[in-house]
């Protein structure tokens, strides 16, 4: 497997404390991850986020054919988190594939892998997908099973049977030329049983969790729900103690093999990706944090994880990683 | 902002401008400054970034020119309609030096804070507005009744200087230079006129191709520049990336964005990402 984590020994040298994870065999400069469709889109931001020291980044999530997703309102803070339905838009995966070439060969000079985020309609269309990502050779494939906002063509997410992921997982593993992560969503009734078959399947590491929900706001004097598509995915930090109970019990459930697992979920400062890595995750994803703390808050979570591991005397996030599942 | 939902707020007048632009006044005011945005929703219709013309109360101009737009020009007095903001970085007023505000399309809304701010420092304001027709001149008479300096400039000629804004401009302050290529001001010359054109702060919003001529002129002739940029927009605060031009997310770096911030920019003047995220030729 390729490593890409070249400039790697200064950065480390400079930190002194490593901070270093090798997620499926790909090196990331620190544990923090860029979550699907957040900031997503471009290579230049990207680029940008690099410069700011980000582990790793993550595309939005794309589709064979492009989506416009849906009319505004798609994206608002309620108070406790955000809540959004932006209907997977997105430019499709020949506009993908090149937005993810050039921003491989900027991200490489920071040893930043970029994982590509997809999603389809069926499970024929996944291994279509697949092929066609894999020629932008992305360090590592996301497949996004767990989006809660599009129920039109499905009458439930892919993820919400354990049978129906498994078989999207077997389909991208056929086709993928890299190691391949499956995200799960947390409205199931087994998170960890969704895990163990995909797992089963070949996947090589889970991200834990997609958007919670769906969920409803209003406009109390109009009375409608104020997002355009009137439900959408619940994120930020009401959902983060869901978020670390569902990476807490994957991780549990996948002692033993060599899966990894990206927590995601409500993360929105140095204290809360600790608690993801004491529940077992490798890396953690953040979105909805840049909302209240913009592009410095990967920055200042590692500055924070180094900080912690100094009082604590760790010298690696391995000392501590799993520590609370006993 | 920790609670960000829309408030909703009612029309309490809408007056025509042009046959394009109609003023929508609402029951609420804001705190803002002069080049701020908001993020206006059409309960059942969209929510679309529109520029802040007055704060106390909160007022809008808004161009007619599709689905979204066309719905709130169909809404009347009375009628609700929400709004979040404000977002995005202000003109940040440079009181040394004259002001030169340059509106076409509807960049005269966010520029008429920006004047009557101006004005109140005792500032030397001259207000360049282009357009295609005599009637499409936004705002030429609210920013007459201010007492700036105004420099119209139409297409056809039925009003002002026939030609596009940067001849008005051109004709008004650098009188001497070429027609066709921007001037290249020697730093040690006598500027024309007396007045130092070197010294001109100039602000501007209004439709790209207008605001990379005026990148040009500013770069030209040594003048500072504040340009606001238009970028499609959905959730206006950082987070879903579809404003991005090049690395800049013009939600939450611009829309007020200096010469040196969109130096190099290969999407400047050229592509913007339509609602799928894809780069579009300008
Ligand atoms: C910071 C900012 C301030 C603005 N201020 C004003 C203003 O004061 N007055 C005014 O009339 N217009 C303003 N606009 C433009 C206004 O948002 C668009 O005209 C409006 O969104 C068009 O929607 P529509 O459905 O009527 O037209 P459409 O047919 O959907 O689009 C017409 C044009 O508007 C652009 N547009 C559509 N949706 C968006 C979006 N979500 N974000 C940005 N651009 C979009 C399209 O790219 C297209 O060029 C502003 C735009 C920005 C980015
Ligand atoms: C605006 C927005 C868009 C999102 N789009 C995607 C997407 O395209 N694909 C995906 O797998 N997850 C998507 N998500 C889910 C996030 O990647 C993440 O799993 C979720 O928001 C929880 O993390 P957070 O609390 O740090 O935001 C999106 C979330 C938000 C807020
Ligand atoms: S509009 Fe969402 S990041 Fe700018």
């Amino acid at each position: 497997m390729e490593s890409i984590g070249t400039d790697q020994k200064e950065t480390a040298a400079a930190d002194k404390l490593d901070l270093g994870v090798t997620l499926c065999g790909v090196r990331m400069p620190n544990p923090t991850v860029l979550a699907s469709g957040i900031l997503g889109l471009s290579q230049e931001v990207f680029d940008r986020l690099a410069h700011l020291g980000i582990g790793a980044v993550t595309t939005k999530s794309c589709s064979l054919q492009p989506r416009v997703g849906w009319h505004n309102p798609t994206i608002v803070n309620w108070g406790h988190g955000l809540i959004n339905a932006v209907g997977l838009s997105n430019p499709g995966v020949e506009v993908m594939v090149d937005e993810i070439r050039t921003a491989k060969l900027a991200l490489k000079k920071h040893g930043v892998p970029i994982i590509a985020s997809i999603f389809a309609n069926t499970i024929f269309d996944f291994g279509t997908l697949t092929r066609y990502i894999s020629e932008a050779e992305p360090d590592l494939i996301e497949v996004n099973i767990s989006c809660p906002n599009i129920d039109t063509q499905h009458e439930e997410m892919f993820s919400s049977n354990a049978y129906v992921s498994a078989q999207v997982t077997r389909m991208v593993k056929r086709h993928a030329r890299c190691p391949v992560i499956i995200k799960l969503s947390p409205n199931v009734d087994s998170i960890a049983a969704v895990a163990k078959e995909v797992v089963n399947a070949g996947a090589d590491a889970i991200c834990a969790i997609n958007s919670l929900g769906p969920g409803i706001i209003l406009d109390i004097d109009t009375a409608r729900p104020i997002l355009a598509n009137r439900t959408g995915g619940v994120s930020g930090p009401a959902i983060r103690p869901i978020a670390v109970r569902c990476v807490y019990d994957i991780c549990k459930a996948l002692k033993g093999t060599p899966a990894q697992v990206i927590g995601t979920g409500g993360v929105t400062d140095a204290r809360d990706a600790i608690e993801m890595i004491l529940v077992g995750a490798t890396c953690v994803g953040i979105g909805s944090a840049i909302y209240h703390h913009g592009f410095n808050v990967f920055n200042d979570i590692s500055t924070g994880i180094q900080e912690y591991m100094g009082r604590h005397g760790y010298h690696s996030l391995e000392e501590f990683r799993g520590k609370a599942l006993g | 902002m920790a609670y960000d939902l829309p408030r909703s707020a009612r029309i309490i007048d809408i007056q025509r401008e042009t046959p394009l632009v109609k003023t929508f006044v609402l029951d609420t005011d804001i705190d803002a400054q002069p080049g701020q945005f908001i993020m206006l929703w059409i309960p059942g219709v969209d929510e679309k970034p529109m520029s802040i013309a007055g704060m106390r109360p909160l007022t809008i101009s808004v161009a007619r020119v599709g689905p979204a737009t066309s719905a709130l020009h169909d809404l009347t007095v009375g009628d609700y309609v929400g709004w979040r903001g404000p977002f995005g970085r202000p003109y940040r007023l440079d009181t040394d030096r004259p002001a030169l505000l340059v509106a076409g399309g509807y960049g005269s809304a966010p520029l008429y804070m920006l004047a009557q701010q101006a004005l109140a420092h005792g500032m030397d304001v001259t207000v360049a507005i282009g357009a295609r027709v005599a009637d499409e001149l936004l705002y030429a008479d609210r920013f007459e009744q201010l007492g700036v300096q105004l420099l119209l400039s139409t297409n056809d000629g039925s009003r002002g200087v026939k030609g596009f804004v940067t001849d008005a401009i051109r004709a008004q302050f650098l009188p001497d230079a070429a027609d066709d290529a921007p001037v290249i001001s020697d730093p040690d010359a006598e500027p024309p006129h007396g007045t130092s054109t070197r010294s001109l702060s100039l602000y501007a919003c209004g439709p790209e191709p207008m605001l990379v001529a005026l990148y040009k002129l500013c770069r030209a002739n040594g003048w500072s520049g504040q340009l606001s940029v238009e970028r499609y927009m959905k959730c206006g605060f950082g987070v879903c990336g579809q404003c991005a031009l090049d690395d800049v997310l013009v939600c939450i770096d611009g829309p007020v964005l200096t010469l040196d911030q969109l130096e190099a920019k290969r999407d400047f003047g050229h592509f913007h990402r339509g609602p799928t995220g894809r780069r579009l030729e300008i």
